[in-house]
C-alpha cells in the first residue's frame, strides 16, 4: 500500500511529468492560453493517458512478451494510443455528445502527446505491475491537469501584465513555467 | 499536431537552396515554431546529450521523409496520417536499436526521448506539409534542413546550458565521438563555479525563455534597421 502511495505521490509531484521530466509541453504551452479549454485537453488527456497505459500493459504482456517481440513496443504503444483515442471519440460522441461538443477538438492532438506514450513505456521499463502500472497513469494524468490547469490561470493574469515587447507570449510564458517548475522542485525528497 | 502551410511558409521554396535553408532560419522547427519543445528542453542539459538527440532525431527526419514522399502515390488520402505514424514509428524503432548496439552509455541517458521521437509533431509535419506532395530530392533536402534547424537550437540551448550551469563547454564527447574526443572539453575562463540550476528543469524552461525572447529582440532590431 505505501508502495502504491508512493508512485502516486512521485509521478504527481515530485517527478511532474510536465515540469521536472518536460512531457507534453505542446499542449502546455499551446492550449493554456484560456482557462476553460485548458482544463478540457487536461480531462481528456488524463482519461486516454490512464486508458492508454492499461491498454499498453496488457499488450505488452500479452501479446509482445510472449512472442519476444519487445523491441516493436513503440510501434505497438503508438498504435494503441491512437486506437483508444479514436475509442474514446466514437463512444463520447454517442453517450455524451454535450462532453463531445466540449472536448471533441481536443481528442485528435492527444495521440501525439509525448507524455502519453512516456507513461507506457515508463511502467514497461520499470516492470510494473498491474495495479502499479494505473497508480502510476493516474498520478502522470492528475500531476498532468495541475500544471495544466495551475498555468492557464497563470497565463490569464499574464495578459494583462505590462511584459516588455518581444517577451510577449511564449518567451514570458516559458520563463513562467521556469518558475513554477522551481516551485515543484520543493517536493524533491517527499516521499522518499 | 500542427500543421504548416506548405506554400506560405517560406516564400523561395523552389529552389533547392531556399528548402534546405528555409529548415535551419525562417521555419527553425523549435525556435519559430515551436514544435518538438519537449526534447529541446530536456536532453539540452549539455551539449551532448543534445547532439545526441538531434543526430537521432536527424535519421528519423530523413528516413521518414524519403520513405514517405516514395510512397505518396501508393498511400490512400484518408489512411495518410496513421501510415505516417507507422513510418515515422518504424525508423525511431530503428533509431533506438542503433543506440542501444553502439552508444549505449549515451543512450542511457536520454533513453525516453529518443523513444518518443515519434511523438514529435515536427516530424509529422513535415511528413504531411512536404514530403506527402513533393518527389524525394526536395523532400530529402527538407528533412535536412529542418533537421539542421533542430540541431541548431538544440545545441544552442545545451552549449548555454552546460556553459552556464557547470562552467565546461563540449564534456563527455567521447560517449558520442569515441575516446579521441575526450580532449574536446572547454573549460571556462575565469573560476566559474558552475549555476546548478541552469542544467536542472527550472532553468531549461527560463533559459529557454530568455533565448526566445532575445532572438525576437535582435529579429526586431533587425527589421527596424531595415526598414524606411
Amino acid at each position: 500500500m505505501t508502495d502504491l502511495a508512493l508512485i502516486l505521490i512521485g509521478a504527481l509531484l515530485v517527478n511532474n511529468f510536465v515540469l521536472a521530466q518536460f512531457l507534453g509541453l505542446c499542449p502546455f504551452m499551446g492550449v493554456t492560453r484560456r482557462y476553460e479549454p485548458a482544463l478540457a485537453m487536461a480531462l481528456a488527456t488524463a482519461f486516454v493517458l490512464t486508458t492508454a497505459a492499461a491498454v499498453s500493459f496488457v499488450l505488452h504482456h500479452a501479446v509482445l512478451v510472449p512472442l519476444s517481440l519487445e523491441y516493436l513496443r513503440i510501434v505497438a504503444f503508438i498504435v494503441a494510443i491512437a486506437g483508444v483515442v479514436q475509442l474514446t471519440e466514437r463512444v463520447m460522441r454517442a453517450s455524451h455528445p454535450l462532453l463531445h461538443e466540449v472536448l471533441g477538438i481536443y481528442l485528435p492532438l492527444i495521440t501525439s502527446n509525448c507524455a502519453v506514450l512516456a507513461v507506457a513505456l515508463l511502467a514497461v521499463g520499470e516492470s510494473l505491475s498491474f495495479l502499479e502500472t494505473l497508480v502510476f497513469a493516474l498520478g502522470a494524468a492528475g500531476g498532468f491537469s495541475l500544471v495544466m490547469v495551475l498555468f492557464a490561470a497563470l497565463r490569464e493574469r499574464l495578459e494583462h501584465a505590462s511584459v516588455p515587447e518581444p517577451f510577449r507570449g511564449v518567451p514570458v510564458a516559458l520563463v513562467t513555467a521556469g518558475i513554477l517548475s522551481l516551485g515543484f522542485m520543493g517536493f524533491a525528497g517527499l516521499g522518499g | 499536431m500542427s500543421r504548416t502551410p506548405a506554400s506560405t511558409a517560406a516564400p523561395d521554396a523552389g529552389t533547392p537552396a531556399g528548402v534546405l535553408t528555409a529548415g535551419v532560419a525562417a521555419r527553425n522547427p523549435a525556435w519559430i515554431q515551436l514544435l518538438g519543445l519537449c526534447p529541446l528542453l530536456a536532453v539540452s542539459s549539455s551539449a551532448v546529450t543534445a547532439l545526441a538527440l538531434a543526430l537521432a532525431s536527424a535519421g528519423v527526419l530523413v528516413g521518414s521523409n524519403v520513405t514517405i514522399s516514395m510512397l505518396r502515390r501508393l498511400i490512400p488520402d484518408f489512411a495518410r496520417l496513421p501510415a505516417f505514424v507507422l513510418i515515422v514509428a518504424t525508423f525511431t524503432t530503428c533509431a533506438v536499436l542503433l543506440m542501444e548496439a553502439y552508444a549505449f552509455e549515451l543512450y542511457l541517458r536520454i533513453a525516453l526521448f529518443v523513444q518518443i521521437i515519434v511523438t514529435n509533431c515536427m516530424i509529422l509535419g513535415r511528413a504531411e506539409a512536404f514530403a506527402s506532395r513533393r518527389p524525394v530530392w526536395p523532400s530529402l533536402l527538407d528533412a535536412l534542413g529542418t533537421a539542421a534547424g533542430f540541431a541548431l537550437a538544440l545545441v544552442s540551448l545545451g552549449l548555454v546550458r552546460e556553459a552556464v550551469g557547470r562552467g565546461t563547454v563540449f564534456a563527455d564527447m567521447d560517449m558520442l565521438f569515441g575516446p579521441g574526443a575526450a580532449g574536446w572539453t572547454m573549460t571556462l575562463p575565469g573560476d566559474w563555479p558552475g549555476l546548478l540550476i541552469a542544467t536542472l528543469p527550472p532553468g531549461a524552461f527560463i533559459i529557454a525563455g530568455l533565448l526566445l525572447g532575445l532572438g525576437n529582440a535582435a529579429v526586431r532590431a533587425r527589421r527596424r534597421n531595415a526598414g524606411p
